[in-house]
This record gives C-alpha cells, structure tokens and sequence, in this order.
C-alpha cells in the first residue's frame, strides 16, 4: 500500500488533519535541506513536499522563486532530489515523500524512465503544477501503474472541472485556497468553505489545502475542515531569513532552532 | 484545408495547454469567447475598422527594386508593416484582443514586453479604447529600452519592472501569468506572439494573418501569381505565422523563417531556438525551446530584443517537425549588415529583428532567377533600434561595405 494511503488512513482513526509541509531542495545546500526535513518531521510532518527547483515556476509566487533560484546556483535537479530521498529513508524517516517538480523536468527525463527512478528512490507521490487533466493521462497511467500517486490541484475557479480532475486522482486532493500564486497571505478567496465542501462531496479521497497559510490561526482553522494543511512558502521564507546562519557551520544550529520555533508556533502555537 | 489546433489546442505534437489549474478557467473562459466572436460580423467591422482608420491599413506590397537590382537575382517585394501606426505589426494583435476584451467586459489589460514594441502597441490600444493597462517588463529591460517605458508611460500604461529570473521577456511573461491568476476577474492579459498556452498561440496567427492575406493578394494581383518563397523573422514567432499561415497550403510556396543566432549557433549566445533546440514545454505549450539536459530554460541572446527569446510558437515547431517551413539561424552581425544594406539602397532603416529576414533575402535572392519572386515581412521599422545600431557600428559605420 502507498505510504499516502497508509498515512491518512491513520490519520482518519485519529481524527487528526495531516502536517504536510514543502521546501524547496538545495536552498542553501542539500546538506542543509537534509538537517530543515528532520525539523520538519520532529515537528509532525505526516508527509513532506521536496521542491525541486526550476527557472520557470509559474505556479510560484516571490519567496518560493527566490529559492528556487539559490538552488538552482547549486544545479539541484531531480536525480540531486532523488538522492536526498534516498539519505532520507536511510536515515529512517518513514513518512510519506512527494515529490513536487514542474512538467518539463519529467518530460526531459523521459516519463517511463522518471517514474522507474521515483519508485527505486521510493517516493510516494507528485505534485506537477503545470500539468492540468487534460495533458495528464500519459504521466498518470506510468506513475499509477507504479503505485504513484499523481495529487491534482482543485482551484476555487475550477466549478465543473472539479469532478472530472477528482474522478482519475489518487492519494489526495490539493485544494487551493485562492486565485494567485504561492505566497502568505493574511486573508482567503472569500467562498473558501464553500469550496471546499464542494471538493468533499465530489471525492472519497483525503482532500488538503495549500497557497497561503502561514501562521497557526489558519493552520487550526483548516484543520477542522480538510484531512490535511500544506505549509510552503512561510517554510522557506523562515529558511531565507536564516540563511546566513544556515549556511554557517558554528551558527547552524541557531538557524536550525529559528526553523524549529516557526513550525512549534505554526502547528502547536 | 488546415484545421489545425485541435479541439485541445494541439498542432500536431506541439501547443497544448500546460498552465496550473489556477489559470485554466480563464483560458476556457477566453477560448469560448473568442470562438463566439471571431465570427461576429460586428466584432470583425469593429477590428477592421480600427486596423483601416486607426493602424493604417492595408500596408503596402513594395517592389524593392535597387535592392533586387543589387542582388542581381529575384524580385523582391517588402510587405511594409513598419508603416503601422506605432512602427510595427504588433498593432494588429493588440486591436484584435483589445476589442475582444471590451467584448469580455474587462476593463484592465495587461501585457508583457521584451523590448517595449508589445508594451507600447497594447499601450496605445488601451488608451484608444479607454481602458487601464500595466505592462510588465523585465528589469534589465526596462534599463536597455528607457524610451519606451517613457513612451507606455506617456500612453498612460503603468510599467511594472519583473525581477525575477533573469529579468528578461520570458520572467516578464511569467510575471504577466502570475499577475493574471491573481486578477483574472475583471483583466485580460494581452499576449503578444504566437506562443503560451490555447487559445493563444490560434488567436495571435489569427489576428495577424492579415499580414499574409494582403500579400497573398496583392501579389496576384501586381504579378498575377504566387511568390517562390516567403521571408520572415522570428522569435515567438506572430509575425512570421501571420505572414505564413495564408501560405501554407500552397506547396509551390517556400516558407523561411529567420531566427537569431546571436553570436553564432556554436557559442553560448544565440535565441537559435529551431537550431538548437529540444523539444520540451515552456511558457504554456509543448514547442522546441533552449534548454539543458535537466529541463531547465537556458537564456537566449540575440542584438534584437523581439528575437532575444528561448521559445518559440508551437505552430513554427509544427511547420518545421512536418518540413513544411524552413528555418534558418542568422547572426547579429549579419543582421547588422542586412540593416544597413536595405537602409542605403531603399530607404528604409529596418528594425533589428526584421534585419534578419532581410539578411536571408541577401543570401537567397542572388541564387534565384530573375523571374522568381520573394515576398519578405517587414515587420517594423527601425527608429526604436537606432542607439543599439550606433553603438554596435560604434565609429567604423562603413567598415562592412
């Protein structure tokens, strides 16, 4: 069974919405994004987002751009990702791994041969933010055929496009919780509950939301209303503001603590 | 007859729609809209109207005759879009999307822009239809073309810098996206070439296969017959596609397209996207783009800020993966010549990336015989490239000839 799968299932028993956070591999180094995933699971991530950088991020708002081109000085791409994967089941993190990557990457890689190296390198899942339903069928077929899941994403503008995304999708729903782009925003697309029932009616499958939270009043309030919150850009936007510490071998630890109280006060408060 | 894109936006394996969800409705939205009104006899008399009255159409079908006679070989005939209000073809794509957003009921436009020939152009129109408009422009850019970001400013455009990226035309087109999923609501975003995600790439080669549709005509009628090859620079590629598109299905007709090579194909420094390119998805659609072996988008270089770009349409991908359109890499400096070559012997001073159709014609028209016929797109002239070409002939203005 998918550890996605798995996870939420125990997650249902405990009546508890999943921790599901994203970082952007490389930003500073892939060492450090090694030592940021271990915070994140200390702190209760039930699944994890590994961002693979690339220079074009549509999807992508200025915090998780900027990252993403301090990563890409360090030429991370997917094997570089896939390798870090590797170090992290090595090291026994045991939770679920998404992977999250831009089309043309895959594309380059040839599908067939990507999703054969995502299995060995036992990940879990993708988030392709750029390839809507219609383009999706031939990703979707190698990747299920593999016990992938490929996580759609729902927007509130998406109306009767919601039942046929929801109606091929696996793992869980990524539900958008405004029009824009990723960022931290203190306020949400207005109808969002309403949103969001419609997305829990059209599916059995978990259903999370992502774009935007960044503190805890909004992290406990979509706790109690989907299966499970995803937290990006405040993640690196922390890992930006301590960076300089980060990348200093006598002052990491003091980096790695701003990390771990940004997320005691997101999840916990 | 053509009947390509496909219901998915598709020219044969090229095109596509690979945008985040986000922005998928809007596209939709757009789509239908377009196809509702594309055949409004009161959409398409609003268009020509504007196109007739305001942009100064027809433009002309000039017989370049000392050039031909220099040349020595075909006869050369400009389609002289430099004449359009505002110096270029980007006009007629502004109009047409322009009056299809009133149509929408959107009252704020946006737009990208490399070298500010787009910006200015939907600048103008904005004005001209009273509507409010923000033109995104890479950093580096906005410092290269400070006369045009005065000149969207005097139209009334705001011109918002994007640093992202490599502060160019294609972060700029990401940035105009990413502002559009945000305020899809009550603005449309103007794109201005053949290439994004459907209906974009359709609805630009619609807008400007005007360019083709006069030439074709009045060809027939100053010849009484079809040209042997037909010219264009490209980068995204509107001008060529409009010039091309009418074309296409006349098979005695050889289509060329003329891209940047910048400093030459074998350095770093080129936009020799149909060269050196890789088959791939960027900005929206599957097309042929610069790019290393992981995907990621490699910046182009190109004298001409209109070329100086790492993709290019999906249709141009399809016209050349079914042989049907040929491309060919020109350099600056070529380009730099064929400027000033057409400058002495027409009068005419081309803009840069329209030096590099006319540095095809110079290679090509002396290899053909006198009675065959070149119709080349002059998409727009040179008055905004004059402080480059200065300062890239520095002193030595006569060295090359």
């Amino acid at each position: 069974m998918n550890r996605i799968d798995e996870r939420f299932a125990s997650l249902r028993k405990a009546k508890k919405a999943a921790f599901i956070p994203y970082l952007t591999i490389g930003d500073p180094s892939v060492d450090i994004s090694f030592e940021i995933i271990k915070e994140l699971v200390a702190a209760g991530a039930d699944c994890i987002e590994l961002g693979v950088p690339y220079s074009d991020p549509l999807a992508d708002g200025p915090i998780i751009q900027r990252a993403a081109q301090r990563a890409l000085e360090n030429e991370i791409n997917i094997p570089v990702v896939l390798s870090l994967a590797k170090r992290c089941r090595e090291a026994g993190i045991t939770i679920p791994l998404i992977l999250f990557t831009y089309y043309n990457p895959i594309l380059q890689m040839g599908i067939e041969n990507a999703m054969e190296l995502f299995l060995a390198h036992q990940i879990d899942g993708l988030i392709i933010p750029d390839l809507p339903v219609e383009e999706c069928e031939e990703v979707r077929d190698a990747a299920q055929a593999r016990g992938l899941h490929i996580i759609p994403l729902v927007a509130p503008t998406s109306n009767d496009r919601v039942a046929k995304i929801v109606s091929s999708a696996s793992g869980f729903v990524y539900c958008v919780s405004s029009l824009g782009v990723t960022g931290t925003r203190t306020s949400f697309f207005e109808g969002i509950d309403s949103f969001l029932d419609f997305v829990r009616q059209s599916t059995d499958l978990p259903i999370c939301v992502g774009f935007g939270i960044s503190n805890h009043d909004q992290y406990k309030y979509f706790s109690t209303r989907c299966d499970g919150i995803i937290v990006g850009s405040a993640i690196v936007r922390t890992v930006e503001e301590a960076l300089e510490l980060l990348k200093s071998d006598s002052d990491r630890e003091q980096g790695l603590a701003h990390v771990r109280q940004f997320l005691t006060q997101l999840v916990h408060a | 007859m053509i009947t390509w894109p496909d219901a998915k936006g598709r020219f044969g394996p090229f095109g596509g729609r690979y945008v985040p969800e986000t922005l998928m409705n809007a596209l939709i939205e757009l789509e239908e809209a377009y196809l509702k009104y594309k055949d409004d006899p009161e959409f398409i008399t609003e268009v020509r109207y504007l196109l007739n009255e305001y942009a100064g159409r027809p433009t002309s079908l000039y017989f370049a005759e000392r050039l031909t006679e220099q040349l020595g070989g075909a006869k050369i005939y400009l389609k002289r879009e430099d004449l359009n209000h505002t110096g270029a073809h980007k006009i007629n794509n502004t109009i047409g999307q322009a009056v299809l957003a009133k149509r929408m009921g959107k009252k704020k436009i946006i737009a990208e822009t490399g070298a500010g020939q787009h910006g200015v152009a939907s600048a103008t129109v904005a004005a001209l239809l009273n509507m409010e408009c923000k033109v995104f422009m890479g950093e580096e850019d906005t410092k290269r073309q400070q006369l045009n970001v005065f000149r969207m400013k005097l139209l009334g455009a705001e011109v918002i810098p994007v640093t992202s990226g490599t502060r160019t035309l294609k972060d700029a087109g990401n940035e105009t996206l990413r502002y559009w999923v945000s305020n899809v609501e009550d603005t449309f975003y103007v794109l201005g070439s053949a290439v994004g995600p459907h209906p974009y790439p359709m609805m630009v080669r619609d807008f400007q296969r005007i360019i083709g549709d006069e030439s074709r005509e009045q060809i027939l009628k100053k010849e009484g017959r079809l040209p042997d090859t037909v010219i264009a620079c490209i980068g995204g590629g509107s001008n060529a596609i409009g010039m091309f598109y009418p074309f296409v299905n006349d098979t005695s007709v050889h289509l060329v397209g003329c891209e940047a090579a910048g400093k030459g194909v074998d350095t770093e420094f080129h936009a020799a996207t149909m060269t050196k390119g890789t088959k791939g998805v960027f900005q929206g659609s599957m097309s042929y783009l610069l790019q290393d072996q992981g995907g990621q988008v490699i910046p182009a270089h190109s004298i001409s800020a209109g070329l100086d770009y790492p993709g290019v349409g999906p249709e141009h991908a399809y016209l050349k993966y079914s042989e049907r359109a040929e491309y060919v890499p020109i350099t600056d400096a070529e380009a730099l010549d064929a400027l000033q070559v057409l400058s002495r012997t027409e009068g005419i001073i081309p803009a840069l990336e329209t030096a590099h159709a006319i540095a095809e014609v110079i290679k090509r028209a002396p290899k053909m015989s006198k009675d065959q016929i070149i119709v080349v797109s002059l998409s727009g002239r040179g008055d905004k490239d004059v402080e480059t070409i200065m300062r890239n002939l520095g002193g030595n203005r006569n060295e090359s000839h």
